[in-house]
């Protein structure tokens, strides 16, 4: 069990998907001009992942590994998210329409995002198991969520602040999520995978 | 001739993948602390973007408009898979380093929006050429930002000490907050320049009328 805590923990703020490892970054820069849209994309993200790492992990090692076609695992993993996220949003439409409206879109935006097929790739090639697997996913998708939702609030600070013409929009923003990132860094010594 | 060379140019800076379209700019990131695996990291980009382009082009008439985004990334999702054996094969050190990034080439914006826009339109050596030009101002952009960290995180280039023994390098640049802050005030920079050059056409348009 400890060892689990300790899986999350390292893989949502030491090892953290976006400021870390920059992965995600389109929609992290994106998405967090708004704080509302965030917190949709921090849960879409979050869901998305751990539903489809589940999903890779099952094809992977009851049907790719046994055959041995590991090569077919880039086309297998991309071709299966995809599917899964129009079948989540055609889920999700019919029965959730509430939810649809909130956070739909950006479950179209993830279908072939670096930060989802991320963590399956990572799975998969450090051959880990069910549970390691879950944790992993988990912890990944709550520290990205958790890294947009701040930035997000931190952007809408920035709103009122006098940029100058040349530093405004991407520019500011890359070097606030420098900031981010040196805070996270603190925490580096924390614990390690 | 003209139009050929405008395909191949454009890419390298007005509609720069990293500084001008803001698009990949995970590896921009990731692989750039030094330039050795920069400067893999971006011709391996760049032959998938070309050798996708290729193929994409060559099935344009063939593809039906309403299944084409699967159809991209199959295809480019397979020249991956052989980049990445390829490299496996021959340079096992560069593989090891870069797995988990040469992976995700796959799901690079850059490579999807290069087929949707160009290659799906044009015949086979323009869409040839426009992937080589966007390819070959990504990997510059790639190795100029890992020669600025290079430089100033570790004092080396390609592993060659340049600044001597006695340089006390700034090593948050080569960790992940200095590659925010660093492509922040590159993508800045760029900012300034194109401001400038608008400034000078509209002056130099002013003077003409």
């Amino acid at each position: 069990m400890e060892e689990y805590l300790k899986l999350f923990v390292a893989s949502a703020i030491t090892n953290n998907m976006v400021l870390t490892q920059f992965l995600g970054l389109c929609i992290f820069f994106g998405v967090s001009k708004n704080l509302n849209a965030s917190i949709g994309m921090g849960m879409a993200v979050t869901s998305v992942m751990t539903i489809s790492t589940l999903l890779a992990w099952a094809v992977y090692n009851y049907v790719l590994h046994p055959l041995g076609l590991e090569v077919l695992m880039l086309i297998t993993f991309v071709v299966l998210i995809a599917g899964l996220v129009q079948l989540l949003e055609m889920v999700i439409k019919k029965h959730a329409p509430a939810l649809y409206n909130m956070w739909g879109i950006y479950l179209v935006l993830i279908a072939t995002n670096c930060v989802v097929i991320a963590v399956p790739i990572t799975n998969a090639e450090s051959h880990n198991g069910f549970m390691t697997s879950f944790v992993l996913a988990i912890g990944s998708g709550v520290g990205f969520a958790l890294a947009l939702i701040l930035m997000a609030s931190l952007r809408e600070k920035l709103q009122y602040a006098d940029v100058p013409k040349s530093l405004e929009g991407l520019g500011i923003s890359f070097i606030l999520a420098g900031m981010l990132a040196l805070s996270f860094f603190g925490f580096s010594g924390m614990i390690t995978l | 001739m003209k139009n050929l060379w405008d395909i191949f140019y454009k890419g390298l800076f007005d509609q720069n993948p990293i500084f001008r379209l803001a698009l990949s700019l995970c590896p921009a990131l990731a692989v750039t602390s030094n330039v050795y695996n920069a400067l893999a990291m971006g011709l391996s980009v760049m032959f998938v973007i070309t050798a996708n382009n290729v193929v994409v082009s060559i099935f344009r008439k063939w593809v039906n408009p309403k299944v084409r985004v699967p159809v991209y990334i199959t295809s480019i999702a397979t020249i991956v898979t052989v980049l990445i054996l390829t490299l496996q094969a021959y340079l096992p050190d560069i593989y090891k380093e870069l797995y988990l990034y040469l992976n995700l080439i796959v799901v690079f914006a850059i490579i999807l929006a290069r087929a949707e826009v160009f290659a799906a339109k044009n015949p086979v050596f323009l869409s040839f050429l426009d992937g080589l030009g966007m390819g070959a101002g990504f990997a510059g952009a790639m190795v100029f930002i890992a020669i600025v960290r290079e430089l100033l995180g570790n004092g080396t280039l390609m592993g060659i000490q340049v600044f001597g023994a006695s340089y006390d390098p700034a090593l948050i640049m080569i960790l992940p907050p200095g590659g925010f802050i660093i492509i922040g005030l590159m993508i800045a920079s760029f900012n300034l320049i194109g401001q400038h050059q608008d400034k000078l056409k509209a002056a130099k348009q002013g003077s003409d009328a």
